[in-house]
Order: structure tokens, then sequence, then C-alpha cells
């Protein structure tokens, strides 16, 4: 067997978990507090904004324009958590026919419906087709080339 | 109470997660080191394919488009499997991995009439927010939650959750369905030497006189026997255990972030884990290494990562072992949390004398596997007679390139940006 050049199964984490620990300020060698402590190992974390489960977190990308009516372009990131139960005007994310999509969760007439906000997309009656809700769409990235 | 959490078909499981379509499809996932069946769903095991069976025998489904095979996804995994250890977390302070697909969970502190309503929380807590389904088996001892979970899994009446106390009525009927084979730790050899005897089922087992066990059998078998009566006898560190996985791992003395302290550390529990492997006549897979911090310490920041590292094949050899958990650790090895525990864990063992040679065993690395054979031998009797870490190894210099052979992987969907899962 030739000495492998073995291929991580994991990525690299990122150089910086977020939330980053700072190192611990030194309080003044002379015992006096120092003025940064209350600062202490404080930064603003975008996942502790977005990201309530880290477990049942997933992230998702659209493809597609079916959804632009509600505000989701294509390209843009979903942050989905699968921990929500989900309420009628939910954004979710749905298995319809052995595939993962995006719709909005709407009640017409007492039933169940997924809706995409584009007319060139009918909404699907959830009752009917073999679709799951898979997760809730707790928010949507939108990046702007810059 | 004690409850082992098993996901049911685990590497199944994960890609059926993002895949959708793949439900009730028959879908087997292959290694990447030897092109063999690692895993396999229900519908693909309702096919007649063995565990182990190389990839090129499978053509011909295949080919009628009757299975589908996928490359195995390890990274996919290890993220999965830390989040069904997280949900698992939330619940019990006492949950130890067992395997990449099995936790132990502690179940104390309920009420027994309540422990099957909160274990069917859990149940479907794990399936909603992580999507991998799961058997709970809940019981006094490790062994008898092996048992129940067995039970849950295999009983449809059980709905996946077992919950079995030994004073219970369905104690008996169901320890006489269960084979001493697909009791925990009892092997294939012992299952014959028992046989003679007249002892065939669990039930069995629980009749006969512990002591006599340990006399004609051994002090393992005799644990064996006090566990399916409901009396605990097996703690998580037995180190005699020959229990079909191979961890090692401890907590260190006291917190700690220095990198070399750690280093050293996984890198003993990797030569130690492969002697173990070695005892048993096994070959592994793969290497899983992970870190801890104290979560008892709210006060630090928190960070208990795991990788899991794929061997180029099917090995034994101390010194892949060790480079693979080295390559982990550095890949997850973050400066300023301080660690409070570490361990190495082999995945998807298989036995040595059936291993399948893989399309790039060559006559010359025949002949240098049986020169590594010998090596080994030589380590490991060194290090028995003359005291362990007598002879270790260095780092082995990575030289010829390693051509995974991952075709059918699917995207790693959770945790490469440009792997994301696309929806419409």
């Amino acid at each position: 067997m030739p000495d492998a050049k073995l291929i991580p199964a994991h990525p690299e984490p990122p150089l910086l978990p977020l939330p980053y620990p700072l190192p611990l300020t030194r309080a003044g060698l002379s015992g006096f507090p120092s003025p940064a402590q209350d600062y202490e190992g404080r930064t603003l974390d975008l996942n502790e904004r977005l990201v309530k489960r880290p477990a049942s977190t997933f992230f998702m990308t659209v493809t597609g324009d079916s959804m632009e009516a509600f505000g989701i372009a294509e390209g843009d990131l979903l942050v989905v958590d699968s921990a929500i139960e989900p309420r009628p005007g939910h954004i979710l994310v749905a298995s319809v026919e052995g595939e993962l999509v995006v719709k909005r969760y709407e009640v017409l007439d007492h039933r169940p419906y997924l809706a995409s906000g584009n007319p060139s997309y009918r909404p699907i009656p959830a009752a009917d087709l073999e679709c799951q809700a898979w997760g809730v769409v707790r928010a949507v990235i939108h990046e702007y080339s810059v | 109470m004690i409850g082992l959490i098993d996901c049911n078909n685990f590497y199944v499981s994960c890609e059926r997660a993002f895949q959708p379509r793949l439900e009730g499809v028959p879908v087997g996932v292959l290694s990447n080191n030897d092109g063999c069946v690692i895993a396999r769903s229900n519908e693909l095991k309702a096919l007649g394919v063995e565990m182990g069976t190389p990839a090129f025998e499978l053509r011909p489904l295949l080919r009628q488009r009757r299975i589908e095979l996928l490359s195995s996804n390890y990274e996919l995994y290890g993220d999965m499997s830390s989040r069904v250890q997280q949900v698992l977390e939330e619940f019990s302070a006492g949950v130890e991995p067992y395997s990449i697909d099995e936790m132990f969970v502690r179940f104390d502190g309920f009420a027994p009439e309540q422990m099957h309503t909160h274990a069917q929380e859990l149940f479907t807590k794990v399936r909603r927010f992580t999507h991998i389904p799961i058997s709970i088996g809940i019981a006094p001892t490790r062994t008898l939650a092996k048992l129940a979970n067995r039970v849950a899994k295999k009983l449809p009446i059980y709905g996946g959750v077992c919950v079995l106390r030994a004073d219970s009525e369905e104690y008996e009927p169901l320890l006489r369905q269960v084979t001493l084979g697909d009791v925990w730790g009892v092997g294939r050899r012992l299952v014959e030497r028992l046989a003679l005897l007249g002892l065939r089922s669990a039930w069995d087992l629980t009749q006969a006189d512990p002591k006599q066990i340990r006399q004609r059998f051994s002090v393992t078998l005799e644990r064996t026997c006090l566990e399916l009566k409901g009396i605990p006898s097996i703690e998580m560190n037995d180190p005699d255990e020959a229990r079909q996985r191979i961890m090692t791992s401890r907590s260190f003395g006291r917190l700690t972030d220095n990198r070399q302290e750690i280093q050293q550390a996984i890198r003993q529990f990797a030569q130690r884990s492969a002697e173990k492997l070695r005892r048993q006549d096994g070959l592994a897979r793969a290497v899983y290494v992970f870190l801890k911090t104290n979560r008892h310490r709210p006060d630090l920041p928190q960070y208990s990562p795991s990788a899991v590292v794929e061997l180029p094949q099917p090995t034994d050899n101390s010194r892949y072992v060790l480079h693979a958990a080295s390559q982990a650790f550095a890949a997850i090895y973050r400066p300023h949390y301080r660690f409070m525990k570490a361990g190495v864990m082999l995945l998807d063992l298989v036995d040595a004398n059936r291993a399948q040679l893989s399309l790039l065993d060559t006559p010359e690395s025949q002949a240098q596997r049986e020169r590594n054979d010998r090596l080994m031998a030589t380590l490991d009797t060194l290090n028995h007679k003359m005291g362990r870490g007598t002879v270790t190894f260095g780092r082995p210099s990575p030289k010829a390139a390693w051509l995974l052979r991952c075709a059918n992987r699917t995207p790693r969907w959770t945790t490469r940006w440009d792997e994301l899962p696309l929806l419409r």
C-alpha cells in the first residue's frame, strides 16, 4: 500500500469559528480592572441571530424564479430550521414528488396549499400530493455583488 | 434506566434526508476505498444483498435500474451524526456515543409510567429535527437496551420504541424470541458452544447460573448473563469488551488547549485502537476523531467538533490509522478552546480474513502488506513485553497520491458552501 495522501472527509472548519473567543484581556498587572473588561469575549455573531438550533438548521440555495413574488431571488441563501412547526404564511422547504422545493404554506378554503406567488406556477394542494414539510425558512440572505 | 438510540440504516438515511426520491428505493452505500457495500436500505437487504458485497457483483441490478448505489460521503455522515447527538444532549446530560450511529443515553429521573412518553417524544424530535429515523431501546442494562432496540426496530407493533424491564410481562416472551447470536457481545463461536449446553435464546442464558458461566466461559459472558437478568455489569470503558466497535477515548486530567498535548493523546488513542483492531483480526475503513470542551462550564467557549477521515483501503496498520487520526485532528483543532476529552473511533470494520483485495492491490503491495503484517506483529509483541509505548511511530510522509474513488458521491450538503442543496 503506497503511503497515502488521505482525503479528509470533513472540511476545514472556518478559521475563526463564531463566536470567536477573544483572548482574555489582561487586567492591569497592578490589579486595576482593565477598562476593556466590559467587552470581554463579545463580538456580534450572525449565527447567534439566525441560527437558533444548530442541530436542526440547514443552509440551502434557491434556484429559479418561482419565489420572486415573495422576495426570494435566485441564488439567495435560505436558513432552514426543521424544528419549527409549520404554520400558514411560513415559507417552507417541502418534499414534493421526491424533490425538495421552497414554497409558501397557504390555506385557501380550509385546504392547505404550497404556493409560489408566481402566476405561472399553480399552488400545489398539500393534501393531495405526496408532500411533506421538511423545514421552515427562518431567514433569507441576499448578497449583492459589491 | 439506559437507552440505546440507533439510527436506522444510518448512511442511507443521511442520503435520503436530502434526496427524498430515494425513499422506498433499494439504496446501497459503497466504501470508496474498496468498493464494497457498507450500508444498505431495508429494500436492498430484502433483495438479498449482503454487507461487504463488492460493487461489481451488483452491476446487473444496477443496469436494470433496480437499485441505486452511492459512494460514501463520510463528511455528511459525520455532520448528521453530531446533529443527532446534539438533539439527544438537549434531552439528557448522559449521552455517550457508541459508534457513529449508536448512542447510549441515560434515562434517569423519569417516572416509570412516563418513560415511554418521553422516549416517544425523543423519537419524533430526532426524526423531525435531523431527518434521521431512529429506534430507541430502554432497559435497566446496556445489553438489554441493545436487545430492546432490536425489538423496537424489528417488531412493527413497537413502532420504533421499546421500554423493557426485567419484571415486565413481555420480558420472558421477548427474550425467548431472541437467539443468542443476536445478543450484544455473544460471538459466533460462543453461540455454538452454548448450543451444546442447550442454551439457544437470550432467555436460556438468563436461566443459567452466572458463576458457572464464568467458570466454563469467561467473565465477559458472565456479565452478559447478569445484564440480561437486568443487573448492570458493563461499563462503557470496559477494556475487555470485544463488541464490534473500537473506541479509545479519555478525559484529560484537566482542561487543556495545548495542541501538542492533545495531539499526543490522539496519536496514542489511534495506536491503541489499531492494536485492538489487530487483536480481533479486523480491518477498519475510516477513522473518527472527536474533541469535547466541558459542557458544564458555560463560562468557557464551547466547541465539540468531530471529523471522519477515510482510510485508503481497509487496514489494521497503525501507521495509516495514526496518519488519518492526525489529519482529522489537524482539521478540527482550534486554539483558545479548552478541551476536556478526546477520542478516536474506528469505523466500518471488516473481518481481516474476508476482506476483498482492492483493484489497486498489485502483487508488490501484497508483499508489502505481508511485510507490514510482520512489522505490526513485532510492534505489538514489543509493546506488550516491554510496556505500552515502547515502540511508536513517527509521522509517515505522504508520497504517492491516492485517488479516491468517489464517483457517485452525493454533495456534502451540510458542510460546504458550494455544495448546498438547490431548491426550486
